[in-house]
């Protein structure tokens, strides 16, 4: 049986621990609004550039010439795998759960026999993957001395994924990251970006021709190749931009929700401490009374 | 009959602004063009340039952009759209200078030149 001053240290650290994730749970609050603001702000944007590409796609006129980001070199041999995940913790299950999912994607690739390259954004993503993939991480990113993210840093990214696909480093590049469902629900995501389409489904969708019509009463000013060589490395960094938002909207409602369980599950360990100590307390004065007692007696 | 048709412009972190206008001048990669009712569909780039419209509450300075009209839908994507009235001097003259310096470097190729000569005049226009 601990003492009553051993009992009274651990309610006083329980509760200061208390304290800090409580601080924790409203800073994530608050920078949680932020967060959510700005990736529903940014769905808008990366879907009608999607779109847009949808549109322009349904018109070339020679799927074979088509520019090589939209429908891949034509092999499936090199994977280069995008994790996206936070700079800290203390954020529930927000790094291992995207960890997990590329992890099951790794596995997945290295029995098909192919090639896995690896880069990852973030620290803790890397943390949790070097020791199991750690020689395929061709490249890692971290923005810590970056407060938010915007499309610049999205920009440098993008950029630097097209350098390494224009030198032939990769046939498909897959992001994952964690999108944003509520507060309680993030669901990790996997999302392939390179190729943007591939040749079958460029073919399919011109064999349908369901509104012919509509798709190619397009004018394009300057030519759609021309459009679309522009257009897709953009599409890279939007979508990586998006990603980013739906990430870190994440690691806040993560975060918030980690916190709350941690500020009551401290609340609920200060209640049964509190319990122990009062009844150790009332335990030792009933001791004293009865000695105090039985002394007497005994005269 | 109504002469106006939607308009959508939007940056990567907010709808910069969504509403009805019947008349909208955008900075078309080849010249400026007007857009009505009733245009045809069509996909272009925007140059550097300046963005007025009905409707709008005022212009707006684009450095980049995609825009698409169809079904009598106007839709701007631009990473850098910016009203002018929220376009500090500072920034005005930097982004100037910036662009000037590289106009001068020799080792840009046409088409960035063609851009940069029209971002250099546009931002000369605004006072």
């Amino acid at each position: 049986m601990p003492s009553l001053d051993d009992l009274k240290k651990r309610i006083k650290s329980v509760k200061s621990t208390q304290k800090i994730t409580k601080a924790m749970k409203m800073v994530a609050a608050a920078k949680l609004k932020k967060a959510q603001e700005s990736a529903e702000n940014g769905r808008p944007y990366s879907e009608k550039v999607q779109n847009i590409i949808l549109n322009l796609t349904k018109s070339i006129n020679d799927p074979n010439n088509a520019p090589k980001l939209l429908i891949g070199t034509g092999k499936d041999e090199v994977h280069l795998c995008v994790v996206m995940t936070a700079d800290r913790g203390l954020c529930g299950g927000f790094n291992t759960n995207i960890c997990k999912l590329a992890k099951k994607h790794f596995r997945k690739i290295t029995k098909e026999g192919k090639k896995l390259k690896i880069i990852t954004i973030g620290t803790k993503g890397y943390d949790q993957i070097k020791s199991e993939y750690g020689k395929y991480v061709i490249k890692k990113i971290n923005f810590k001395n970056k407060k938010k993210l915007s499309f610049i840093e999205a920009n440098e990214i993008g950029k630097v994924i097209l350098r390494l696909y224009e030198q032939n480093e990769f046939d498909k590049c897959y992001i994952f990251f964690n999108s944003f469902k509520n507060v309680i629900t993030q669901i990790p995501r996997s999302e392939l970006i390179i190729p943007a389409t591939s040749l079958s489904d460029l073919q399919s969708s011109k064999d349908k021709n369901t509104d012919y019509e509509e798709t190619h009463s397009y004018e394009f000013e300057p030519e759609e190749d021309e459009i679309l060589n522009e257009l897709l490395p953009k599409n890279i960094s939007v979508q990586i931009l998006k990603a980013f938002l739906e990430n870190a909207a994440s690691e806040q409602g993560s975060r918030m929700t980690a916190m709350d369980n941690a500020t009551r599950n401290a609340g609920d360990l200060v209640e049964k401490l509190t319990i122990n100590y009062n009844r150790s307390r009332q335990a030792s004065i009933t001791k004293e009374l009865i000695e105090i007692i039985s002394g007497a007696e005994s005269l | 009959m109504s002469l106006n048709f939607n308009l959508e412009i939007i940056s990567p972190d907010k709808k910069i602004f969504v509403g009805e206008t019947s008349e909208i001048i955008i900075p078309g990669f080849e010249g400026y063009m007007t857009v009505l009712k009733e245009h045809i569909p069509f996909i272009t780039f925007l140059r550097p340039g300046i963005i007025d419209g009905k409707n709008l509450s005022d212009q707006l300075f684009v450095e980049e952009g995609t825009v698409e009209f169809s079904k009598n839908k106007l839709l701007i994507l631009s990473s850098t759209a910016i009203f002018l009235k929220e376009l500090q001097k500072d920034k005005k003259d930097s982004l100037r200078q910036e662009a000037e310096k590289l106009l001068s470097s020799n080792n840009i190729s046409d088409k960035q030149r063609y851009i940069l000569s029209y971002k250099v005049d546009t931002l000369k226009q605004i006072n």
